[in-house]
């Protein structure tokens, strides 16, 4: 049997997808004996140049971890793609926007005031900015061009199947690998996990009734370890995100944030979990409802942590 | 943009709303032209995916009217709207929605009159506010 051929990448990411690659543990052995990794820049030294080379499709899986931020990322999404017959989306970053995503509250405008001029430790007296080209004694240097707007891969090319978390657990790693090696492929556009229904589902927390007259953060209170988070009054995702992961994050006494995406059927994350968490609240007094709201001191930020750009307004409109 | 015509889409709820805004019809009272209605159950049934999406679509304004808090068909449902709402309100203007794009009112089924005087108060609103462009916000990259 000749062997698959793998292809790795990292776009706007932290890395962490990268580790949760390899926490696959030993059974990374049985995926050598199967598959050889044609491209993976954080671990094997492979040039863009080599990918240009390789004939069209003769990739057979593409693992593409974070999103489209800039000119690099988006070249290397369509490059990939032309080369690979299976296209995956890893990861929260390249299936939601994730974490580098919420620089859609932004643009780059203000996000470059941010990282070059406002931060305390940055002192920048001319105003300095990163430009797409520079001439310097020994040439003219190009860098990648800075979006406005962080994309998904799959608003960026067409995209196979999808890997949720930040970053994907071993498990649902694994999932996906092993039906890759023995070639049972779900249908086109599957999110590959464990479940398809709300986290809730697999959470071991007893659950009684949700009434809510306060929400607290995190390090406000020490929670029950038995009762639901959400119960409690902690912000816990659980209800509008996929399950999948084994609820590890309750089991640890922290709410769940959502890193799992949508449930199946669901478009807009945020939009989701706003509404299952108007309906906990317990007050039917517009005061005491604004009172209990103003509890949460970030809604967009909060709601929206993992899928800004992959929701129905992609962006928070700037003036 | 002495020509702009705001585009609201008005969630009524089929028990109070919707038969206020017949009761203005019947009666042919004269209001803005702006409001799309869309008839709902109960604004209950309004989830907040609806707003956004409308947002998305290219509406300037969104509108949802229930029944008078106490008098719903349902119970509570207008209760839920309410709360959703006042979360929605809160979270919006991150999105860089202005919270006059989005109103919650409640108009019974013999108040055709507070019927078309929200619908033109509304419209006036959205109007002064201007149009909302999200798409102008797209990356001129691709």
């Amino acid at each position: 049997m000749t062997k698959l051929k793998v292809a790795l990448y990292w776009a706007a990411s932290c890395g962490g997808c990268e580790i949760a690659t390899l926490a696959i543990h030993e059974k990374i052995l049985k995926l050598a004996e199967v598959a050889d990794i044609v491209f993976w820049p954080v671990g094997l030294d492979f040039k863009y140049a080599d990918v240009e080379n390789m004939a069209d499709k003769s990739v057979d899986v593409c693992l593409f971890n974070g999103a489209i931020r800039n000119e690099e990322n988006e070249h290397l999404a369509k490059l990939l793609r032309a080369k690979s017959k299976i296209m995956i989306a890893y990861g929260s970053c390249s299936y939601e926007g994730c974490i580098p995503g919420l620089s859609n509250f932004y643009n780059r405008q203000l996000t470059f005031d941010r990282v070059y001029i406002e931060t305390p430790s940055t002192e920048n007296p001319d105003k300095i900015f990163p430009q797409t080209r520079v001439k310097v004694p020994e040439g003219e240097l190009e860098i990648p061009e800075f979006y406005d707007t962080v994309k998904t891969l799959a608003q960026t090319v067409d995209v196979d199947y999808f890997i949720p978390g930040c970053p994907p657990e071993e498990r649902t790693t694994w999932l996906a690998l092993e039906a890759l090696i023995e070639g049972k492929l779900p249908p086109k556009g599957t999110v590959i996990s464990h479940s398809v229904k709300a986290l809730c589902d697999e959470c071991p927390r007893t659950r009684e009734e949700k009434k809510i007259k306060k929400f607290y953060r995190p390090y406000e209170i020490i929670p029950d370890p038995e009762k639901c988070l959400l119960e409690q009054g902690l912000l816990c995702y659980g209800v509008a995100t996929r399950g999948g992961c084994g609820a590890l994050c309750p089991q640890a006494n922290m709410p769940c944030t959502g890193c799992y995406g949508p449930v199946e059927g669901v478009v807009d994350q945020g939009a989701h979990f706003l509404s299952a968490l108007s309906s906990v609240i317990d007050s039917n007094d517009p005061e005491e409802i604004q009172r209990i709201i103003d509890d949460i001191p970030d809604p967009a930020g909060t709601f929206y942590r993992y899928s800004l750009p992959d929701s129905l307004l992609r962006r928070a409109m700037i003036k | 943009m002495n020509n702009f015509e705001p585009k609201v889409v008005g969630f009524l709820c089929n028990w109070c709303s919707y038969r206020g805004a017949d009761l203005a019809g019947t009666a042919r009272m004269k209001c803005a032209p702006n409001v799309r209605i869309i008839r709902v159950m109960c604004s209950g049934r309004v989830e907040p995916t609806f707003i956004l999406k409308a947002f998305q679509l290219g509406a300037d304004g969104v509108l949802v009217l229930g029944c008078h808090p106490g008098d719903c068909h349902y119970v509570e449902g207008n209760y839920k709207t309410l709360r959703r709402m006042k979360m929605l309100e809160k979270m919006l203007p991150q999105l860089g929605i202005e919270n006059g794009r989005v109103r919650l009112d409640w108009v019974s089924a013999s108040e055709g009159d507070r019927f078309v005087s929200i619908i033109d108060d509304m419209t006036e609103k959205v109007r002064a506010l201007g149009p909302f462009k999200q798409n102008s916000q797209e990356e001129k990259h691709d």
